[in-house]
């Protein structure tokens, strides 16, 4: 069967602006997760989309989606972990109760504050899992990247050529995964907080996904700006 | 939900607009195939009088297509229903007047956004589903109902004398009017006139064809369809007044840029019927879906139809664009975005 996983742990401290996390955000007439959502649904070959959020919002996120969408079978909205990862592992916790374990599994994961996600990427997440058990959504880099490790001086360049911004989906078998995460040490937890490193770092191949420049990720104030700008036909290609 | 469209901001210039979309009571359809339509190459070369370039753009072009049902709030087709999308709006019902000539009725890739999307939102009545028809031909089905209206509204308004019909014009709308005519006419003789003798080649299962200047003086037609439009238009009226017979309907198919001169003198002493035709309405669509799968027509079409690569970026618009001002007939292509 195939998941989708909607991060949305999040508490909105990075906007900077009281209370409201930010992927309830309104982004033109809808709030953030409420666009999201929709694109998810409109994907027939998920079974069912998970949404981990935050306990002190999963009535509120409900409600919302109750408001928006309606009563909706194929969503369920669990509450989410400490960390980004923690939350996956609970979605996954949480379709295993329900639909039970298989090797073939998939789950898409998805940052809630990318609304701007197309459906063939949701599709190519899908396809490329399956093929190969994990995969990232990327865009090839265009800024020059500067490593520095002791923040003052650079320390690298690398070939711009082999760069990429990882966005999300990030989509991978169910089984390999799990047994990844839990292979993991107290300490590499806090420190792998992206599903794709643990891959890497356990030299399992993430197949790379063409992502799209403009599946941007909400995370402040400014991007929330753009993103209505985006919404008005403001940017032109 | 927010929808990719991919709008022409001005000649060859390709812009995204995202917009939000009703999800609510509208069927959602992922586009599959399309075709190039003349009138959409005009707005992307910039032909169009700066006028209307200024009037109608931005715009997403593109009103030909295919696509899969993806939701459908109505529960009236299901998911994976493979559709092919009407793109007249209509907004009243008028018991006289068809649909596509109704006053408020507006055509999508016509001042208002073409298929050229993501995602297609329409009313239910906007798509017509399809089984067994390759979705190649299915992409030109729009193409196909314009010529079948014509060749309807041919049968409902001529006299029933109908022994020698033919076509001036020898492009992709000039195939399909003779191969509709041929099934709806059988007993009459189908004459084809045209300028380029390797396209009129391919007018096999006509009974006649003939080059514009080898037209024998003694020709007699009881009606006539002028399928040339531009530059041609006035020629084709000119030379189908001529060789008609006194009151024959000369149906009016070809679009022209420019006003046309005619020959009324002539059309006064026959006694002729001029018709327009343009566009056309579900009850087109459904009857081409019903020809192309119950008859050998989706066949012949295969034979007009140049499939190119496919299309998932604005560069690949460009080269669709661009490769069908190199391609004798109607222009196909995946849809992948």
């Amino acid at each position: 069967m195939i998941f989708g996983g909607i991060l949305a742990g999040g508490t909105g401290t990075r906007m900077n602006i009281v209370n409201m996390p930010k992927q309830f955000l309104m982004l033109g007439e809808k709030p953030i997760i409420i666009h999201t959502l929709e694109k998810f649904l409109l994907c027939n070959r998920l079974d069912k989309i998970y949404v981990g959020v935050h306990k002190d919002w999963l009535t509120y996120c409900q409600e919302l989606v109750e408001k928006y969408i309606g009563h909706c079978e194929k969503i369920k909205i669990i509450q989410g972990g400490q960390d980004r990862n923690a939350t996956i592992m609970n979605i996954i916790e949480s379709l295993e109760e329900e639909f039970g374990t298989s090797e073939e599994n998939i789950i898409v994961t998805h940052d809630a504050v990318r609304p701007f996600i197309s459906l063939k990427v949701i599709e190519e997440n899908i396809d490329s899992a399956f093929q190969y058990g994990a995969c990232d959504t990327v865009i090839p880099a265009t800024d020059t990247i500067v490593v520095s490790e002791d923040t003052k001086v650079i320390s690298g360049i690398p070939e711009r050529s082999q760069m990429y911004q990882g966005q999300t989906p990030q989509s991978f078998k169910v089984n390999l995964l799990k047994k990844m995460y839990t292979d993991l040490t107290e300490e590499e937890k806090n420190i792998l907080t992206d599903a794709c490193k643990i891959c890497v770092i356990r030299k399992v191949p993430v197949h790379l996904v063409e992502g799209d420049s403009l599946n941007i990720k909400i995370t402040t104030i400014t991007d929330l700006s753009i993103a209505n700008a985006i919404m008005r036909g403001e940017k032109t290609e | 939900m927010i929808n990719y469209v991919y709008q022409l901001i001005s000649p060859r210039i390709f812009n995204i607009k995202y917009e939000d979309i009703d999800l609510q009571n509208q069927v959602i359809i992922k586009p599959n195939y399309m075709a190039i339509c003349h009138a959409d190459q005009r707005y992307y070369l910039g032909q169009r009088s700066s006028e209307v370039l200024k009037k109608k753009l931005p715009m997403a072009l593109i009103h030909e297509a295919c696509g899969v049902v993806v939701k459908d709030p109505t529960n009236t087709y299901e998911i994976g229903q493979k559709v092919v999308m009407i793109p007249n709006a209509v907004k009243e019902k008028d018991e006289i007047i068809y649909e596509n000539y109704n006053k408020s009725s507006h055509f999508l890739s016509s001042g208002y956004d073409g298929f050229m999307r993501e995602l297609i939102n329409l009313p239910i009545d906007r798509v017509v589903p399809y089984q067994e028809v390759d979705d190649k031909v299915a992409a030109i089905t729009e193409f196909v109902s314009v010529a079948m209206h014509g060749v309807n509204r041919f049968k409902k308004i001529s006299h029933s004398r109908r022994k020698t019909i033919a076509i001036w014009g020898d492009g992709s709308l000039a195939y399909v009017v003779a191969n509709i005519l041929k099934i709806e006419c059988p007993e009459s003789k189908i004459v084809v006139i045209g300028r380029n003798a390797e396209k009129l080649a391919q007018f096999i299962f006509v009974d006649k064809t003939c080059l514009v200047d080898e037209v024998s003086s003694s020709l007699e037609i009881d009606h006539a369809f002028e399928c040339a439009g531009g530059e041609g238009a006035a020629y084709a009226i000119d030379d189908a007044i001529q060789y008609i017979n006194p009151q024959g309907t000369i149906m009016l198919m070809g679009v022209s840029e420019n006003k046309v001169p005619v020959f009324t003198r002539n059309v006064l002493e026959k006694g002729l019927t001029l018709v327009g035709t343009s566009r056309s309405g579900r009850e087109d669509f459904e009857k081409t879906i019903y020809f192309l799968e119950q008859t050998n027509l989706a066949q012949k079409l295969q034979k007009i139809i140049y499939v190119d690569d496919e299309v998932k970026s604005i560069k690949d618009i460009n080269r669709v664009f661009a490769n069908d001002l190199n391609t004798t007939f109607k222009t196909v292509f995946k849809w992948n975005f």
